[in-house]
């Protein structure tokens, strides 16, 4: 399914955001998601599907400012 | 107050603007900002902040000049080293615009000193190196209600957003707490181009001067990524998280906590 992810049509085949990461090598607690405009819990990761057309970003901390 | 000659030529290039004009500059001189951090993105902010002749620019940083700063902290010089960070800072501010009154605090901001030392102030802009400190900062301007433009970087990306409280998302909206010690390498551990940090503290000088005049539309409800090596600029829109452990309608954090600080010290 064509998926909109970090701003890019995507053709992915992952079931769930959770899974979504780990096709990609993302450690989930270094990430935050945003799904369809709402940021989701990390603990919900694993039970949001992912449906044609959903827009995802995943957003990463950046602690540096020194 | 009325601006002498010297300041109407010296602001000429803002007052020649329509969005700034005399009325604008006026504001800007009447402005106060607060600013944590005289570091890779403290230095080009307060620095440009100074130019335009805010008023008063509030500083706080416990830190010595470290010869490692230098690549990015332009505001300090190599005859800085082993200084105080703020001494440093407030002295290139005096050189470069007699008109602004800088207010300099040499410690970290901390729980217990946050709210009080930012009271007198407009707005915040985030300069921080490190996770604590930026969630600090972020609860600070949502419990004291100050406008908080803040600023990450690492290596070759760098993230701007600007949070007005009870209007527009905030950090914790996107980043409920700070990651698991280690996980996320510091710029310490992970380095950072040093041009990163002029680009996205000159941004947050530019969102503090826009909220200050009242012009345009702010960054708010938006995380602005830009990755140097791709040289491209990204505009994630967000909303405010209902259920936002700071910001939200019933927040369950409702004074300020304080993270065990990290190994990023060097800033």
């Amino acid at each position: 399914m064509k998926v909109k992810l970090n701003g890019k049509i995507e053709d992915i085949n992952q079931a769930t955001v959770l899974e979504l990461l780990t096709a990609r090598n993302i450690e989930p607690r270094m990430v935050s998601v945003e799904h369809n405009l709402k940021i989701l819990d990390k603990e919900d990761f694993g039970r949001t599907p992912l449906r044609e057309g959903d827009s995802i970003e995943f957003l990463y901390y950046m602690g540096g400012g020194g | 107050m009325a601006m002498n000659d010297d300041q109407i030529k010296r602001y000429s290039r803002h007052i020649l603007l329509p969005e700034v004009g005399g009325k604008g500059q006026k504001k800007i001189a009447n402005a106060k900002i607060f600013i944590v951090g005289a570091g890779g993105l403290g230095s080009p902010a307060a620095l440009y902040l100074a130019a335009a002749g805010v008023g008063t620019i509030g500083l706080i940083d416990g830190d010595v000049v470290d010869l490692s700063n230098l690549q990015r902290q332009v505001i300090h010089h190599t005859a800085d080293v082993a200084r105080p960070k703020i001494d440093s800072a407030r002295e290139k501010i005096a050189a470069l615009n007699p008109d602004v009154r800088v207010v300099a605090f040499y410690e970290r901001l901390t729980a217990a000193n946050a709210l009080d030392l930012v009271k007198d102030f407009d707005l915040i802009i985030d300069g921080t190196d490190n996770f604590p400190t930026k969630f600090l900062v972020n609860d600070t301007a949502i419990l004291a209600r100050k406008p908080l433009i803040h600023g990450g970087i690492l290596r070759f990306i760098g993230q701007v957003m600007t949070i007005l409280p009870g209007t527009s998302a905030c950090y914790r909206c996107l980043f409920k707490a700070p990651p698991p010690a280690g996980l996320v390498p510091s710029c310490q551990e992970a380095g950072v181009l040093g041009a990163l940090a002029g680009i996205i503290g000159s941004i947050q000088a530019t969102e503090a001067l826009k909220l200050v005049l009242g012009v345009g539309r702010p960054l708010a409800d938006r995380l602005l990524t830009y990755d140097a090596l791709t040289t491209r600029f990204r505009d994630v829109p967000l909303r405010r998280n209902p259920t936002c452990p700071v910001c939200s309608d019933h927040p369950t954090i409702t004074r300020l906590i304080e993270y065990e600080q990290e190994v990023c010290r060097t800033a």
